[in-house]
């Protein structure tokens, strides 16, 4: 099993009012945005990543966001390169660059083969289509997101593995000189994870590319049917997905007494948490949903892509009262705990919870997710326990439950069983059973 | 208006079959809807009929009409109905076009001013504003972006009959798909031609008239006048208590003065 | 004065041959990486640039070149983010990015806030057209280049500085949501530098804009008329250029024995150096140079950013073994006359200083950068830095001190103020004395 941990790296000095007034982080003007505290917080994050990195996690997660409190990791390559260096053993997981935005994938390319370099063969790169928002703080035409994604995603792959120079002429992307002069060390190139929110285009496409898929804290149904959407793919194409297929994230909060734990759960709302994460006119630009997306959303009224439903009550959304929107996205909280889309306590008591999810999903690879303005040193005392005493227990479970990590068994290389029939990954069962 | 007001008819433009809605009687008048999609009847639409047999083209990829996948940019869609107008026989023919629809018109004008007899723009996009910006609706829910074509929403003539109510989901769906589309097009630089001001300077000899509502806050005045400055004779109305759609807020106006044009 | 180090982190293992067979690095096929090869020189180009902060260098300099075993910085940000945490004090000093091929300037212009930030605000960012290659190795159009440059250049200072959300419609860049939430942490932005290779329009841009000049390792005569070029643009703009307007790069080979640094100074001669850095067709894409410098380039028939005048004795490509082999010969056997013009500086801490005073007294520069490439041994090459560390950087900040060489960090450039003709810059008497 292969264990990670991540943060989005928050600007949480931001005025939570701002947020809620918007209904979303993205667009609050960066006239809030203090540099210097910034930094500070940046340089703790990096902290953090490395002190897992003494504690022996297996790996670190990055992502990326732009023009947003949510997240100071615009370039997360940026951090990814520090860390190359700073730290000794973790994977790098990144997941995952927005390949659709960067505009020059193959500067992408040389990006990340340098990093890989730099760090001794320990990158992980993931690619991502970006959130709606990505498209309007790159201004990538979000029409054309599906046709980037899929072709920045081939020019680096061949970049990284064919013979230079050649000549690219796609679609979107035109070069007449491809000949990288920094390569992966890892070949033929870096194993790629890619996450994903519930997108099933995106996960057929894991299935076909033999990609791990790892469900970025959805909700366990919905991530279990991805998981049998995506097995069924993978016997289309020949071979018998495994826990070396899946990856879970999973929003999780201990402290050494429940109430501390409790504390930090409910900074994770801090001003709406995902659900605000932006408007729906910026997670949904034109063109950036496919058709049967788009009729999802015209039917449902709702945002299938979050994790739950939307934290604000749709008759609080034209009110000025901050207060009541305040307090509805807080009373989400015990609902979030029920659910086990956040996980809080003491290490004794979140092991048998994170139990039950490994039973349900059964991911070769996991990662703690802490964020939440917290207080720099209770966020070290999480991790410290995290890494201490809730990992070994994980690890121990990961065995009992025969979760092989794509590092064990690489993916795609399971066999179909004799008789065709793919055999489900995860346990609806255990499921039924919370 | 009644439900037969529109006769759908199908013509093959190469591989894509185009969608028109004709309606009335006359000469031909060919009618080019903006950014949002075709919006369903409409006073204006009858008002014309009278003298003038609509043509009412549904660009491909907004809706009706299939996606043209080829069609990237206005000069795409400029030639594509240059075809559709050379293979129908229909040059010179009059051509009226609002906002989108009024730059695709223009930069057709711009390729080949004689497939036109006369030309009204409505609100077109398609210059660089000299001044202001043109209301990005990339940002904007398709219903916000809406409600800002008008200078007064509680009274903004045919609107609330044409757009008012709850949104519907085939509603949703309908503006997605013209959005989209409208990406494809139009996203960057968004809603112009960079070369729009020079290459009119060969505009000449096509009458146009250019109808601006003086509160048009999505394509600003400034294009307008940059329009009247480049085409030769152009004329330019504008109208008061009025936004983006003169032909819904001010539709009364607005038909006086383009069948005076028209003749 | 602001003391550097340099290296272009090129890739020593590409036989030699391969480059002079195509009187290129730029093309020479990847199929000559080795990554473990790689790996382990880039990590040790990090590991010097860290031992020079250790050593009290002022400033780290990178720079960045794409698809040519030149240089291995092809995206040399990383390499900035690498050192911004394992470094402590130095300057982290980027000449420069080439910002007509980056394509996103908006999502540079947050990669560099982030490494600002993270580095404490030891940035400085500098910008470059890109040398020709890079527009083709990025397919950035090089007749656009300059167009490119004023605005990435102008859309990356109004992200760092003008409060977002704002929209940008320019020529060849647009955003609709410009709102980075990463900005740099010294303001109103990080100190600007701007790397040349005798380009006057860069040149004359730079004086209009106030940033320092930093001239690669060019000839010392054209690098005073650069020089002054920049000091009568300031003095129309109303301030006196002083050094702390200028910079200079300086190749400089130092061991304990003057035949040890011979031996590393000829190194820097590999595959023929900077002179077969691109062919020619590759150097000068269609549309990439100014009418002006095409007309120059005309007449000369050579390539006047180049040092020297090497390129201009080759006029073929090697028709075989033999001719390739005779290239070699004639490219090493400029080397006297590299030491002859003070292209390139070798000898033990003793016998430097003086050369380098010589250097410094003519041209006045505030920043001062040494660099060292070529294949040398890892203890070779450690062995220059440790020497001009410990021993050739505190003999050249008393010269500094002597000679009065104020930096960008110790007066700020451009506030001198002056009304009528500048002051002469440099010493050009001296350099036609020792000629």
């Amino acid at each position: 099993m292969h264990i990670m941990w991540f943060t989005e790296r928050a600007y949480h000095h931001v005025p939570e009012e701002e947020v809620l007034r918007r209904r979303s982080f993205f667009g609050v003007p960066n006239t809030f945005f203090d540099a210097a505290k910034g930094a500070v917080l940046l340089n703790q994050y990096l902290d953090e990543k490395i002190y897992t990195d003494e504690l022996g996690f297996d790996g670190v997660m990055l992502n990326e966001h732009h023009g947003t409190p949510f997240c100071m990791g615009a370039v997360m390559d940026v951090e990814a390169a520090v860390l190359a260096r700073a730290t000794k053993r973790v994977k790098i997981v990144l997941l995952g660059n927005p390949i659709p935005t960067v505009a020059n994938p193959l500067r992408l390319a040389e990006e990340l083969a340098m990093i890989d370099m730099i760090s001794g063969g320990r990158l992980v790169p993931g690619w991502v289509r970006g959130a709606g928002s990505e498209q309007l703080a790159n201004n990538a035409n979000p029409a054309y997101n599906r046709e980037y994604f899929d072709e920045a995603h081939d020019l680096i792959l061949a970049a990284w593995t064919k013979p230079g120079p050649f000549r690219w002429e796609g679609k979107h992307f035109h070069y007449r000189f491809v000949n990288p002069w920094v390569l992966p060390l890892q070949k033929p190139h870096p194993p790629i994870w890619i996450p994903g929110l519930i997108s099933p285009e995106t996960v057929k496409w894991c299935a076909a590319h033999k990609y791990p898929y790892v469900a970025l804290a959805t909700m366990l149904g919905p991530t279990l049917e991805m998981w049998d959407m995506y097995t069924t793919e993978a016997a289309r194409h020949g071979y018998q997905a495994g826990p070396e297929n899946f990856g879970y994230l999973q929003p999780i909060f201990v402290h050494e007494t429940e109430e501390k734990a409790d504390a930090l759960g409910r900074n994770f709302l801090f001003g709406g948490g995902f659900a605000n994460f932006a408007r729906p006119e910026w997670m949904f630009p034109p063109g950036y949903n496919s058709k049967e997306a788009t009729r999802r959303l015209a039917a449902l009224y709702s945002n299938p892509n979050l994790p739950g439903k939307t934290l604000i009550p749709q008759h609080l959304h034209s009110l000025s009262d901050i207060a009541a929107i305040k307090k509805a996205v807080y009373d989400t909280y015990d609902g979030a705990k029920e659910s086990l889309q956040i996980i809080t306590g003491t290490p004794k008591s979140v092991i048998p919870k994170l139990r039950k999810v490994l039973e349900v999903l059964r991911p070769g690879i996991f990662s703690f997710w802490l964020d939440g303005p917290a207080p720099l040193a209770d966020r070290m005392t999480c991790l410290k326990l995290l890494g201490t005493e809730v990992m070994p227990a994980v690890r121990e479970i990961g065995k009992e439950l025969g979760l092989k990590d794509p590092f064990e068994v690489a993916p795609g290389s399971r066999p179909l069983p004799s008789s065709g029939v793919a055999e489900r990954v995860g346990s609806p069962a255990a499921l039924a059973a919370l | 208006m009644a439900d037969n007001f529109f006769t759908e008819v199908k013509f093959p433009v190469g591989a894509t079959e185009l969608k028109v809605l004709k309606a009335g009687t006359g000469k031909p008048l060919l009618v080019f809807h903006g950014e949002l999609g075709f919006p369903g009847p409409a006073k204006w639409m009858t008002a014309l009929a009278e003298k003038r047999t609509l043509h009412i083209p549904l660009h491909p990829g907004y809706g009706k009409t299939p996606q043209a996948n080829w069609i990237m940019d206005m000069r795409d869609l400029g030639n594509f109905y240059a075809r559709f107008i050379r293979e129908q026989k229909l040059a010179p023919v009059d051509v009226i076009g609002f906002s989108l629809g009024g730059w695709l018109a223009a930069e057709m004008a711009t390729a080949n001013s004689a497939q036109f007899g006369k030309m009204v723009l409505v609100g077109a996009a398609g210059l660089r504003p000299p001044s202001g910006e043109i209301m990005d609706m990339f940002t904007l829910t398709a219903r916000n972006y809406l409600n800002a074509n008008v200078a007064d929403i509680h009274n903004a003539g045919d609107f609330s009959a044409m757009f008012g109510g709850e949104q519907t989901p085939t509603q949703y769906e309908e503006w997605e798909e013209a959005r989209a589309e409208t990406a494809r097009i139009a996203w960057q630089p968004y809603m112009f031609t960079q070369s729009m001001a020079n290459l009119l300077e060969n505009v000449v000899g096509l009458p146009t008239l250019l109808v601006w509502g003086k509160q048009d806050k999505v394509v600003p005045l400034s294009v307008a006048e940059l329009y009247k400055k480049q085409i030769a004779g152009a004329k330019l109305v504008t109208i008061d208590k009025c936004g983006h759609m003169p032909e819904v807020e001010q539709s009364a106006e607005f038909v006086k003065e383009v069948s005076a044009f028209l003749g | 004065m602001h003391i550097m180090f340099f290296t272009e982190r090129a890739y020593h293992a590409v036989p030699e041959d391969e480059v002079f067979k195509r009187r290129s690095f730029f093309g020479v096929p990847n199929k000559f990486f080795d990554a473990p090869t790689g790996a382990r020189l880039l990590n040790e180009y990090i590991d010097e640039k860290i031992l020079c902060d250790e050593l009290g260098f002022d400033g780290l300099m990178l720079n960045e070149h794409h698809g040519t075993p030149f240089c291995m910085g092809a995206v040399m940000d990383v390499e900035a983010a690498v050192l911004a945490r394992a470094t402590k004090r130095a300057k982290i000093v980027l000449l420069g990015n080439p910002i007509p091929t980056v394509a996103n300037p908006l999502r540079m212009a947050e990669e560099l806030a982030m490494i600002d930030m993270i580095s404490g605000g030891r940035l400085v960012p500098g910008w470059v057209r890109g040398a020709g290659s890079e527009q083709l190795a990025n397919n950035a159009n090089p007749a656009y280049n300059r167009e490119y440059f004023d605005e990435a250049h102008d859309l990356i200072l109004a992200a760092w500085t003008k409060p977002g959300p704002f929209r940008w419609e320019g020529k060849h860049f647009h955003y609709r949501f410009v709102n980075p939430w990463v900005l740099p942490l010294q303001k109103p932005h990080p100190p600007i530098w701007i790397p040349g290779l005798i380009s006057p329009e860069t040149v004359k841009w730079c004086a209009d804009h106030r940033y320092p000049y930093v001239a690669l390792a060019t000839l010392l005569g054209p690098t005073l008329e650069m020089y002054n070029m920049y000091a009568k643009r300031a003095a129309d703009l109303g301030y006196q250029a002083g050094p702390e307007n200028f910079g200079y790069l300086q190749p400089v080979f130092c061991a304990d024995t003057e035949e040890k640094a011979e031996e590393l100074g000829k190194n820097f001669l590999f595959g023929g150096g900077f002179s077969h850095f691109a062919r020619p067709e590759w150097m000068f894409p269609p549309g990439y140079n100014s009418k002006e410098a095409t007309r120059r380039l005309a007449a000369q028939a050579a390539n006047p950013n180049l040092p020297g005048n090497i390129n201009g004795m080759v006029d073929h490509d090697p028709v075989d073994d033999a001719d390739l082999q005779a290239l070699k010969k004639k490219l090493y056997d400029t080397y006297p006359q590299w030491l002859k013009e003070s292209q390139m500086i070798t000898g033990t801490p003793k016998t430097i200083v003086p050369k380098l005073r010589h250097v410094l007294e003519v041209l006045r520069p505030g920043i001062f950068s040494f660099w060292l490439d070529g294949p040398s041994p890892l203890k070779d090459r450690r062995r220059c830095v440790e020497l001009l560390g410990k021993e050739v950087v505190p003999a050249l900040r008393d010269i500094g001190k002597e000679l009065g060489l104020e930096d960008p960090f110790s007066r700020k450039p451009g506030s001198v103020k002056i009304s009528g003709k500048a002051e002469m810059v440099g010493r050009p008497d001296l350099l036609q004395a020792s000629a």
